[in-house]
């Protein structure tokens, strides 16, 4: 064996050595992501809230330190003795010269085979097409009847009632109690809803909803009775089973899944009361508004009908035949004024004629008219007439009496 | 054509029922121009509705009932 030089290198420090560990440790792939299974000791929480244990099994043990903040998502208290899988990374606690387990996630032993178990099952039926997006039915945005599959005495429950009521108390619940942990969970939950599902008729929506808990709590919600049972509902399933993060095989075949119960309620009553209330007030407005408009379409034609009948009423008619009656009688009225002033004026005209050939006429230009006063007639002849005879002379203004005291014919 | 009313009384309808003839009667006063009596009938229906609908809502609470052996009783396990 070749002798140890005590001059070959300078001495590293405890520092530098640690340092070196420490690489070594921290930059190994396999030691950063790895789950160690163990049984908890030495179990310690001081005041800051960090954890700090040990992990062992028969013939080794490891430190374990888990910070506050992974601590604190923790959903299971530790204590000595309990059996768990952790997660995390190796590093070293240079001060104590110890390599050390830093967990961020932790859960009981057996939990992986139980994840295991879950995932081959989830890939079962997944592949058989009960999770198909297609296989999901619609949701009733107004549900009626609502039926409610879980504990009858635990929180869900109530947590579910308080907001059905608060958002939809017009609907009728319908409670189909089962047990949702433990071996006896899978049948009963399977047999709630197929009561439901035999009820004339069916829930309008069936929520099928459990609190929180842990995986083992969750358990009867993967089993696949329960799956299938959800599956051949014929009312819409929702499922709201533990918290946000927890998934469920349930989940996966309801057609909708809530995070928690009460957002199970929520989902199934998208419309509330109040959407409810809203809708009939428009409604009556509308009745309101289309009865005016009837009328008022009506009122708009009466008028017009009012108004057509007026043109053509007999009181306009008759107007209008005074008026023309009027017309007619003013051109009657001239119309004889013309003829009667023709007549007038032929009248003058005759008269004038009349006049002219009247004997008075002939009387005026100094002719006079002879007759014999014994017997009045007319003397044409001096035959007629002898000495000493009374004559009668008639001039245009007067009857003179005269003698004949000489006759003297002439030739004619 | 418009709808006829139907003969049942606007109290023993449920709030679907009455909420429903009611839709159809006011897209039906909406839609046509009716005989007057016959819009005025339909009117005076939609307004029993109305009443119908609001005493409902008003009234609404919610009812919880439990199958059992035999049918559904009243939960009162709450």
């Amino acid at each position: 064996m070749e002798q140890l030089s005590l001059f070959q290198a300078a001495a590293l420090t405890v520092t530098q050595i640690t340092v070196v560990i420490r690489q070594l440790l921290e930059t190994n792939e396999r030691l950063q992501d790895v789950w160690v299974q163990g049984e908890i000791s030495n179990f310690s929480r001081p005041a800051s809230g960090h954890l700090y244990f040990t992990l062992k099994d028969k013939n080794a043990s490891i430190r374990v330190v888990m910070w506050k903040s992974a601590a604190m998502r923790l959903n299971l208290p530790l204590r000595d003795g309990m059996l768990v899988e952790a997660h995390g990374r190796i590093s070293v606690y240079d001060a104590g010269g110890q390599y050390q387990l830093q967990v961020d996630v932790l859960r009981p032993a057996g939990e992986g085979a139980l994840y295991a178990e879950f995932l081959r099952l989830k890939a079962r039926l997944e592949a058989e097409g009960l999770f198909d997006a297609a296989r999901k039915r619609e949701l009733p945005s107004y549900p009626r009847r609502i039926g409610i599959v879980t504990s009858p005495t635990g929180a869900a429950l109530r947590d579910m009632l308080n907001t059905l009521r608060r958002r939809l108390p017009l609907a009728q619940v319908i409670l189909a109690p089962a047990s949702v942990q433990g071996e006896a969970a899978p049948p009963e939950i399977v047999s709630a809803l197929q009561r439901l599902n035999r009820l004339n008729p069916p829930p309008d929506v069936i929520l099928l909803a459990r609190g929180g808990g842990s995986i083992e709590d969750l358990w009867s919600f993967n089993d696949e009775r329960v799956v299938r049972a959800v599956v051949d509902s014929r009312a819409p399933v929702i499922s709201g089973v533990g918290h946000e993060t927890d998934f469920t095989l349930a989940d996966f075949a309801a057609d909708l899944r809530a995070p928690t119960p009460t957002a199970a309620a929520e989902l199934a009553t998208p419309i509330t009361l109040g959407d409810l209330a809203l809708a009939t007030r428009s409604l009556s407005d509308r009745l309101q508004t289309a009865l005016y408009a009837q009328t008022d379409t009506r009122r708009t034609r009466l008028d017009d009908l009012h108004r057509r009948l007026r043109y053509h009423s007999p009181a306009r008619r008759i107007a209008n035949d005074r008026q023309r009656v009027d017309g007619l009688s003013r051109r009657a009225v001239a119309a004889l004024q013309h003829r009667l002033e023709l007549r007038r004026a032929r009248l003058t005209g005759l008269s004038q004629k009349l006049e002219s050939l009247s004997p008075l006429a002939v009387l005026r230009r100094g002719y006079a008219v002879v007759t014999r006063a014994d017997d009045e007639r007319l003397v044409h002849s001096g035959d007629q007439v002898t000495g000493g005879d009374g004559l009668r002379v008639r001039v245009s203004d007067a009857v003179i009496d005269v003698q004949v005291q000489q006759i003297t014919k002439e030739r004619a | 054509m418009s709808p006829k009313p139907t003969p049942k009384p606007a109290e023993s309808l449920t709030f679907e029922e009455a909420y429903a003839e009611l839709q159809t009667l006011v897209e039906a006063l909406e839609g046509n121009q009716n005989a007057l009596e016959e819009a005025i009938a339909l009117f005076e229906r939609g307004q029993a509705l109305i009443a119908r609908c609001a005493s409902l809502l008003d009234a609404a609470d919610l009812r919880v009932q439990q199958l059992t052996g035999n049918g559904l009783s009243e939960f009162s396990g709450e």
